[in-house]
């Protein structure tokens, strides 16, 4: 019979597929662990010559250089790994700051876009041009070496008298300083943020399960209002004081200080990045079919119910993940902070490699954290997304 | 007989009174709103055009012009930086005749901007005569290349080839030159600079990362779990870092990892950085292409008898392909603006270049903004053209609408 005759040939094994796979994936194995091998041999070589071993003792050493500006006590008797985390809290702190502020940039920018005011929507679009189609590092040195080199001396302070004054030291802020009983005092805001958002889930649910109107809304606002209120007596009535900064001598005392380099940074960061965010701010809401406003009208929802349950939660959908994607390039983009002389995560990486000579060591250290940095927000987003995509069969 | 029905005349269009009130004026707070952005419209306006032709002293950008065009290329080898120009506008001018809308507002832009350099009145001993005769035969080669690109004999593919060879002649040949030759004597890369080094980092790298990046995606959708992991491996390692990490990988960890005989170039290196880099971002466009080709493509070319090879090279490739050339533009875009990074790396691009000249000149020193002005424009002109093509195309494929 035909089919015998078919299924009786045997494959030969130059063609049989299996072992096709299985010798391509062993010869690009022997490729790529050979090259490593060859490139390992080659930096032994080199590591014995110079005598660089490749270990991580020396994170424990005197660094012995001064960081700038450090939002954790840090001075140049400490460690190269406190250096190391004093570089990661700075990229940290001011990825933090400036995503906050590329949001809220770009979504007003976004909004501006989409405006029907022929004007509005114009400035937008030059805004969003403006900013797409330079480098970032070119609009770091444009508000670095441009704008806040050129800021006048102290005593010539750009002021907002009492509350900030701006000269080339950079920005003096007035800024609340916890007094006696300030513990009390956050204790009862964050107990009073926390039982809003129960008060808000639970009686949610009781409107959602009884049908019975709670007006969980506002029920939530008053807890989140009035708990801190009675934080501020019971605290004895003065908290939180003013901490405004003052010209002493030849400097500004007290308040918060934020650095050239720092707010140079921050604001380059935050404006560039925020011409995306308004793109995809615009992309989002344009996704939203028409037709699915015209169904919530026809069933007879206002205006701020047709937003916050109809338009929000699909816009929300598009939003999220180029969002986060756009957050997680600000955050790789302080590392041009180098340039401007903002010590993060980079740069002191770099001062590191000079003063202990461990280039490889510090080099694998710098890149795995920008690595677990990226794996998390990619976690946090991949969590997120599978909640919020329609499930459709 | 037949009465064709009397049609009423369609609307006069509306009058300028009109469109101020729908447009502007809708609402008494759109009026308002207009009212503040007319205001803060017209006192930027006057700012910066008094800024600009009164308060600006353009001198470090004047007074050495050459500068930023090619770096410290000598001035007597100067000619083939020119030559290498003449190819690439007679190129633009090709394209344009062959993709017509596509390329069309950057070749006439381009043809005016050299027309308008070489009549430009700076008064430098640097621009000599023949360069601004040089400048003004561009337009007219740009407009030569369109007649010939129009006619029926040119197609696509042709000018692809004369680009590739181009880009191949300039780089390796023209522009290095040789060791022991009279006409093209050696120069080194680390005279190079300017506009040069930023566009030949920008094209090289991602003329050369697309084949990388279309292995790798091929090989993130591979069935061997082996050949997976290692593409997944390295393009999710070379997303997570920033840029600098790898380029400074590239610049200094590199030679620690090379026989100690081994020395690559300065600018090679830069470049090796930027294809790595660039690989592993084309990968993903090339693998959301591939993953939007139907299964029943493969499944028709396998009933077929076509070879995994053939399926891939001749059916699931090309589409997919098609499919990402918007995306592509847009990576190139960015990576575009993403050679400036090689200055932290101490290469002279365009902006090391303009570094250079603040810093060596003490009269400079508060001149910072003019200079970098003037980067910011150049990379604004270039991106934005190629911005403008990226949407034509992405009309004309119609990908956003599917």
């Amino acid at each position: 019979m035909v089919t015998d005759e078919y299924s009786s040939k045997v494959i030969p094994i130059w063609r049989d597929e299996r072992v096709l796979k299985a010798v391509a994936q062993i010869i690009s194995s022997i490729i790529v662990f050979a090259i490593i091998y060859w490139a390992i041999n080659n930096f032994i070589e080199i590591t014995q010559q110079r005598g660089m071993p490749l270990t991580y003792g020396f994170l424990n050493e005197a660094a012995g250089f001064p960081i700038a500006e450090s939002f954790i006590p840090y001075d140049s008797t400490m460690s190269f790994g406190r250096a190391v985390l004093v570089g990661l809290v700075n990229t940290l702190v001011v990825s933090a700051v400036g995503i906050v502020l590329a949001t809220v940039i770009g979504f007003i920018v976004g909004l501006a876009r989409l405006s029907s005011n022929w004007l509005i929507s114009r400035i937008a679009l030059i805004y969003i041009e403006f900013h797409r189609n330079i480098p970032l590092l070119v609009l770091l040195f444009l508000w670095y070496f441009g704008v806040f080199n050129k800021l006048p001396a102290v005593k010539q302070s750009i002021a907002l008298p009492g509350f900030l004054y701006i000269n080339q030291r950079g920005f003096y802020i007035i800024w609340p300083q916890l007094a006696e009983g300030g513990a009390l005092f956050v204790a009862f805001v964050v107990a009073g943020f926390v039982l809003a958002i129960i008060t808000w889930v639970v009686l949610r649910r009781i409107r959602e399960v009884k049908g019975k109107e709670t007006h969980y809304g506002w029920v939530s606002l008053g807890v989140l209002i009035l708990v801190p209120l009675i934080g501020w007596f019971v605290s004895g009535g003065e908290p939180i004081l003013l901490d405004a900064p003052v010209l002493k001598g030849f400097n500004f005392k007290g308040g918060l200080r934020l650095t050239p380099e720092f707010t140079a940074l921050l604001i380059g960061l935050a404006m560039y990045t925020a011409a995306f965010i308004a793109e995809v701010f615009r992309a989002g809401i344009l996704a939203v079919q028409k037709g699915q406003i015209e169904a919530a009208r026809a069933v007879g929802l206002g205006y701020s119910q047709i937003l916050s349950l109809i338009i929000v939660p699909q816009a929300m959908r598009v939003i999220i993940p180029p969002l986060i994607s756009q957050y997680l390039n600000l955050t790789k983009n302080t590392s041009l902070a180098l340039a401007i002389g903002y010590q993060e995560l980079f740069a002191i990486g770099k001062v590191t490699i000079n003063q202990a000579g461990r280039a490889v060591t510090v080099f694998i250290l710098i890149m795995a954290i920008y690595l677990i940095i990226s794996l998390l927000t990619s976690l946090v987003l991949n969590i997120y997304n599978k909640r919020v995509q329609f499930i459709e069969r | 007989m037949t009465v064709i029905p009397q049609e009423s005349a369609p609307p006069s269009p509306p009058g300028a009174l009109e469109w101020i009130r729908k447009n502007l004026f809708s609402t008494w707070y759109n009026g308002l709103l207009t009212i503040a952005g007319g205001t803060l419209v017209y006192f930027s306006l006057i700012n910066i055009i008094t800024w600009v032709f009164k308060t600006a002293d353009w001198r470090p950008i004047t007074v050495a012009p050459l500068l930023y065009l090619v770096g410290q290329y000598p001035r007597e080898e100067l000619w083939r930086a020119g030559i290498s120009m003449l190819m690439i506008t007679f190129l633009v001018g090709m394209s344009w005749g062959v993709w017509k809308r596509y390329v069309r507002s950057f070749a006439i832009f381009l043809g005016i901007l050299l027309a308008f350099l070489a009549v430009f009145p700076l008064e430098t001993p640097t621009i000599t005569r023949p360069i601004r005769v040089f400048m003004l035969i561009n337009p007219f080669l740009i407009y030569l290349g369109y007649r010939i690109g129009r006619t029926r004999r040119v197609q696509g593919r042709h000018v692809v080839t004369l680009w590739l060879v181009a880009l191949l002649l300039i780089p390796l040949v023209i522009l290095p030159g040789f060791n022991n030759s009279s006409l093209l004597p050696k120069v080194p890369t680390t005279v190079w600079g300017g506009l040069l080094i930023t566009l030949l980092l920008s094209v090289g790298g991602i003329v050369l990362s697309f084949p990388f990046g279309i292995l790798l995606a091929l090989g993130r959708r591979s069935s061997l779990p082996v050949v997976r992991l290692f593409s997944i491996f390295f393009i999710e390692t070379v997303r997570a870092v920033p840029l600098v990490t790898i380029l400074f990988m590239f610049s200094v960890i590199l030679a620690l990892f090379l026989p100690t005989e081994a020395r690559i170039d300065r600018v090679i290196r830069a470049l090796m950085g930027i294809v790595v880099f660039s690989a592993a971002y084309t990968a993903e466009n090339v693998r959301g292409g591939l993953q939007a080709i139907p299964m029943g493509q493969v499944e028709a070319a396998k009933a077929l008898g076509l070879k995994n090879f053939h399926t891939t090279g001749l059916i699931v490739l090309p589409q997919a392909l098609r499919l990402v050339i918007p995306n592509i533009v847009g990576q190139f875009i960015s990576l575009f603006k993403d050679t400036t990074l090689v200055y932290i790396v101490g290469i002279n691009d365009l902006l090391g270049i303009g570094n250079a000249v603040l810093n060596l000149n003490p009269e400079y020193v508060r001149l910072q903004m003019e200079v970098y002005l003037f980067i910011a424009v150049i990379f604004w002109i270039f991106s934005y053209f190629m911005s403008y093509a990226s949407l034509q195309l992405e009309k004309a494929l119609g990908v956003g609408e599917r």
